[in-house]
């Protein structure tokens, strides 16, 4: 009895957000498509492969928020899915000698199945039990790259060199500036696929379970299902996206994917808006950048600059960069109006 | 009237030609890539300033220190250094984000001194592709020295398993019959140990009688030591980081084990593992070094040493001098100085390459006496000699002759 209480007065773990407020609306989305063709134009190469981590982040913190905003489920450990992918990636092209693009898909169905499997015990956990879980799979993920029964194929610590592609069919395009176009490709499929997924009946089936799970279960949504898919799209995402950046870095070894990445990561998700998917590539420009202002400001303190920043983001705008996007629309409104 | 205008023109030519004799001459000689110019040399580094290997950070800021000096008395050949230093957090992506920082957005001469090995790993094919300097790296993995694959890139201190080399002979020569117990932190720092020394024994590496690996994340490494007792060695090889070095020697004395123990030069640390192992456990002790401890008082008359302490007391008042990475920091800033002051005029990145490689007994204040650095097109490898020592007292006794543990192709 008491456990059913529990279960009904507990808030939900994340705020309810209608669907149309998850994306934008046309035309600033066509304003973002072009500034995000344009830009790399104009501007040396160093930026260009900025951009690009931009964009492969952005997909990470992408794929975390379609799991915690979309199904109102934690994950600590996003970093494991992102190096499963990185390796796979890594490995198809170097031992095995896959074309680069289409060791990404490969990654991606890896990593879903990874996923959905990791989802069936985690079935069982809610909230900061889930976080916890994941956070073993986070911490226990760089050991496990190292094992010597491994070695031969993952380079154990030393890790693994990959070969930058070249811009295909002769294009005069430098090597970067070829993966930021592809990387871009690659992240507006993802990203109108996931717009999709949200709108749709699996979409419904998500958020029902994240506003209020014994509701949804009396609506006939199969909780542990649906449960389990969301953290399997999570992963797969997340895992293309970690193939990119493994052929971006040109490096995958098990210190690139420490819980370090899984709590950035999660900080971009916070940063950017829980639940709202553009905003995601404001999290993950964030978790890029400021880390570089703070080194600026102080070298021997850019910890605690970082750590000032972060507060004072959480503390002046809670809801993050959709907080910011709602009043900007609020005053294009009112300028409208006058 | 005329003796006057002739003595004019007279004048007038030969400062013009000895204007167009200095002009023309710094012409031929005065050469510049990218990150140097007549007043400037940008030099790039990559520190883990936060993370888990933050510790190391004070390299960083020890070097900075060292320019910093060198500016103050004037630069070298008439140009300031500017040193510019990046955090990678000891994450190999980041380190390839502010290498490329470095090169395409501060655009600097060389990437000097990039701490760890996966960090280092990680870059050194954009540097070889770019064909940047990726000079003196700060990691004792012994793929540096591969000037074939590599042009581009160089280490500095002695490779781990050149160490292990020169503990092989030792043993070999002192105790053709021990019977060797290894314990090894599972990573590549380990595993480099083991192989240079299985590679140093040779026919005779059945003298090993057991390895046991531990893991950094275990607390405490008391079972593996009572595991090794349990074989019967008499040589123990510690490789094991400072923490962990620390515990073997005290879990040694505890369950009164006295073998020939042999600890590695990166534990050698008097402040951060002798003394708090306790100096009654250590005595005996033998490790291998290339620098002079900060902490042993048998160098408070040294010349280098005394430059070295000057250097702190003015430069850098916050470094301690019993931290192993100040002294190193030291060092490897010298070392830098000393081929940029070799290249001369010549501030091409081939020139500044070539002159790292043509070392030629060149000795930073605070190396050993008698440990060189030399370099050559084939040899990217600048130190490896060391010196044996044994701990007695409060203090490390070298003992024997400098022996170099060059691994011959």
């Amino acid at each position: 009895m008491s456990a059913v209480d529990e279960v009904v007065t507990e808030a939900p773990a994340v705020e309810a957000v209608p669907k149309r407020a998850m994306t934008l609306g046309y035309g600033t989305s066509l304003v973002m498509l072009a500034l995000f063709l344009i830009v790399p134009l104009l501007v040396k190469n160093f930026i260009v492969f900025q951009l690009t981590m931009l964009l492969i982040y952005g997909l990470a913190v992408l794929a975390l928020n379609i799991l915690t905003g979309g199904s109102g489920q934690f994950s600590l450990g996003q970093s494991a899915f992102y190096a499963v992918g990185a390796y796979t990636s890594a490995i198809l092209m170097e031992h095995a000698g896959v074309n680069y693009a289409l060791t990404l898909p490969i990654a991606g169905v890896i990593c879903f199945a990874f996923g959905f499997l990791f989802g069936q015990p985690a079935l069982r956990l809610s909230g900061v039990y889930l976080a916890l879980a994941t956070f073993a799979l986070a911490t226990a993920m760089p050991q496990l790259l190292k094992l010597g029964y491994f070695e031969h194929w993952t380079g154990g610590v030393q890790g693994l060199v990959v070969t930058k592609p070249d811009a295909p069919f002769g294009l005069p395009m430098s090597q970067d500036m070829w993966l930021y176009y592809f990387t871009l490709a690659v992240t507006i499929a993802i990203y109108i696929f996931s717009v999709n997924l949200l709108r749709s009946r699996s979409g419904r089936a998500f958020m029902a379970i994240r506003d209020n799970e014994i509701a949804a279960s009396a609506m006939g949504v199969d909780v542990a299902l649906y449960k389990t898919l969301a953290f399997g799209v999570s992963a797969g995402i997340t895992g293309v996206a970690g193939g990119l950046g493994a052929i971006a870095v040109q490096f995958v070894a098990p210190d690139s994917y420490t819980i370090t990445l899984a709590i950035s990561l999660f900080l971009g998700m916070v940063v950017g808006g829980v639940g709202w998917l553009p905003g995601s590539i404001v999290g993950s420009a964030f978790i890029i950048f400021v880390p570089n202002i703070a080194e600026g400001i102080s070298k021997g303190l850019s910890g605690a600059v970082f750590g000032v920043l972060l507060f004072l983001v959480i503390f002046l705008v809670p809801h993050g960069a959709r907080q910011v996007a709602i009043v900007a629309q609020q005053l294009v409104g009112k300028l409208k109006k006058n | 009237m005329l003796s006057r205008q002739k003595l004019r023109i007279a004048a007038f030519s030969t400062a013009v030609i000895a204007f167009a004799a200095t002009s023309g001459g710094a012409l031929a000689q005065k050469k510049y890539d990218t990150g140097a110019t007549d007043t400037e040399i940008k030099i790039g580094n990559i520190m883990p300033y936060s993370g888990p290997a933050s510790a190391y950070g004070v390299i960083g800021k020890t070097e900075q220190a060292y320019f910093n000096k060198i500016n103050a008395e004037g630069g070298i050949n008439g140009r300031k250094i500017n040193f510019i230093s990046y955090d990678d957090g000891y994450s190999p992506p980041k380190a390839v984000e502010q290498a490329r920082k470095l090169v395409e957005s501060d655009e600097v001469l060389v990437v000097f001194n990039p701490l760890g090995t996966p960090s280092n790993s990680a870059i050194q094919k954009y540097l070889n592709a770019k064909k940047i300097p990726q000079l003196f790296v700060a990691t004792g993995a012994t793929k540096w020295n591969d000037p074939k694959n590599f042009p581009w890139t160089i280490g500095w201190q002695p490779s781990y398993q050149s160490e292990a080399r020169i503990y092989a002979k030792y043993l070999m020569k002192e105790k053709p019959d021990g019977k060797i117990a290894v314990l090894y932190q599972n990573d590549d720092f380990g595993k480099d140990y083991l192989k240079g020394l299985k590679d140093g024994l040779g026919a005779k590496a059945s003298m090993i009688v057991a390895e046991e690996s531990y893991e950094t994340s275990e607390p405490s490494i008391d079972n593996h030591i009572v595991k090794l007792k349990a074989t019967g060695a008499d040589v123990f090889f510690s490789v094991t980081t400072p923490k962990f070095a620390a515990q073997a020697i005290k879990k040694l004395a505890e369950i009164q084990w006295q073998p020939m123990h042999l600890v590695v030069n990166v534990s050698a640390s008097v402040g951060g593992v002798i003394k708090p192992a306790g100096f009654e456990n250590s005595q005996g002790i033998l490790s291998a070094a290339y620098a002079k401890d900060g902490a042993d008082s048998q160098w408070d008359n040294d010349p280098g040493m005394k430059k070295f302490f000057a250097f702190l007391e003015k430069y850098y008042p916050d470094g301690n001098k019993l931290d192993g990475s100040v002294v190193y920091g030291y060092g490897a800033a010298q070392t830098m100085a000393k081929v940029i002051e070799m290249c001369g005029d010549d501030l091409t990145r081939a020139n500044v390459m070539k002159q790292a490689a043509g070392l030629k007994d060149f000795t930073p204040d605070t190396l050993l006496p008698g440990v060189r650095i030399n370099t050559s097109e084939a040899d990217f490898a600048p130190i490896d000699q060391l010196q044996m020592m044994r701990f007695k007292g409060e203090k490390w006794e070298l003992f024997g002759d400098i022996i170099s543990g060059e691994i011959s192709n």
